[in-house]
């Protein structure tokens, strides 16, 4: 169901073969090798893929803001599901942030602001940065990690809790 | 390590001499590879425009500032905050047209030419501080302002004051809100 297997004792797997180079169904075909940890997981999204997801959502952000009844409004700014919350932030000048978060995860909204600042301090200030190419940054990649970090440590409640 | 929770306790003051200092050698640069004014102008304010549509996600996240909704309250934001922001002076604002999109910036100070007197003669039409139409003009179009900016008056040019005129032109996003 959209699953594959991810890893086999901790050795990340990459089709049918591990990092080591060994073919999957037949290590896991050897009774010699168990008992084995196996992790099945969902695909992490290639660059095009995630591309493609974020026209997506582009065209049903616009599509949102269009059919809402109210005048003037401001876009999807959060997708709601059982597994997941999706937050969307829009600056000014049309750049939409989007995170996924855990639903119960709190802090998103300053996340957004601070991804805002980092985004505008690591990339753009970078003069090898073209706009609206990835973002290949070696700092804006960091400090986002730290700032996620801190936001995942913070829980539930937000940070300062 | 933690850092500070506030982008305003992160200033790292360099000096404004050095920026003097390199926003001149820039313009002298520009002077010695083009002999018209007319393209050293054009070029400083194609460099500023560069610099504007960078600039305005830094004002943005660092303001936060909310939604600007008539050209009147975009001028005032630029003069009151931005300027203050990024170069610590404060332009009045003019509104000189009855149709309310020309506006002018009195810049009283400027800290770009404090050193500098005024034009050499070989010089006359230089706008000197183009930079600053340019970055203006670059910012206001990433938020979806049309504008034509120029040096209506300048001081190194031997006018009363410095002044910048911003002329909006026609709003790409009326289009959303006719129903």
């Amino acid at each position: 169901v959209g699953h594959a297997v991810l890893a086999i004792n901790g050795t990340e797997v990459n089709g049918r073969f591990t990092a080591d180079g060994k073919d999957v169904l037949e290590f896991l075909g050897n009774p010699a090798n168990y008992p084995v940890s196996i992790r099945f997981g969902r695909h992490r999204l290639s660059s095009n893929e995630k591309l493609m997801l974020a026209s997506m959502f582009h065209s049903l952000f616009a599509i949102g803001s269009q059919l809402s009844p109210e005048i003037g409004s401001s876009g999807i700014e959060m997708l709601e599901t059982d597994t997941f919350k999706l937050h969307c932030f829009q600056t000014l000048t049309g750049i939409k942030f989007v995170v996924l978060a855990d639903p119960r995860q709190a802090g998103i909204d300053s996340l957004l602001r601070k991804i805002y600042e980092i985004y505008s301090d690591f990339a753009l200030k970078n003069p090898f940065y073209s706009l609206e190419m990835p973002i290949r940054c070696e700092l804006f990649d960091q400090n986002l990690k730290l700032a996620l970090e801190v936001a995942e440590k913070a829980g539930p409640f937000g940070p300062g809790s | 390590m933690s850092r500070p929770s506030g982008r305003k306790q992160e200033n790292h003051k360099i000096s404004r001499e050095l920026f003097v200092l390199t926003y001149g050698a820039l313009v002298a640069q520009l002077c010695k590879d083009y002999e018209k004014d007319e393209d050293v102008n054009n070029c400083l304010e194609r460099m500023g425009y560069g610099i504007g549509v960078r600039l305005i996600d830094d004002f943005l996240a660092r303001s936060a500032v909310k939604k600007c909704r008539s050209y009147s309250e975009t001028a005032d934001m630029i003069a009151q905050v931005a300027f203050k922001m990024y170069l610590g002076v404060t332009p009045s604002v003019n509104c000189s047209s009855a149709a309310g999109n020309e506006f002018s910036l009195i810049l009283d100070k400027n800290p770009l030419v404090d050193f500098v007197e005024e034009l050499p003669a070989e010089r006359a039409s230089l706008c000197y501080c183009n930079l600053l139409c340019g970055v203006i003009r670059g910012a206001l179009e990433m938020v979806h302002l049309a504008a034509e900016v120029t040096f209506l008056q300048d001081r190194l040019k031997g006018d009363a004051v410095t002044e910048i005129g911003i002329t909006f032109l026609r709003k790409a996003e009326d289009r959303k809100h006719k129903r």
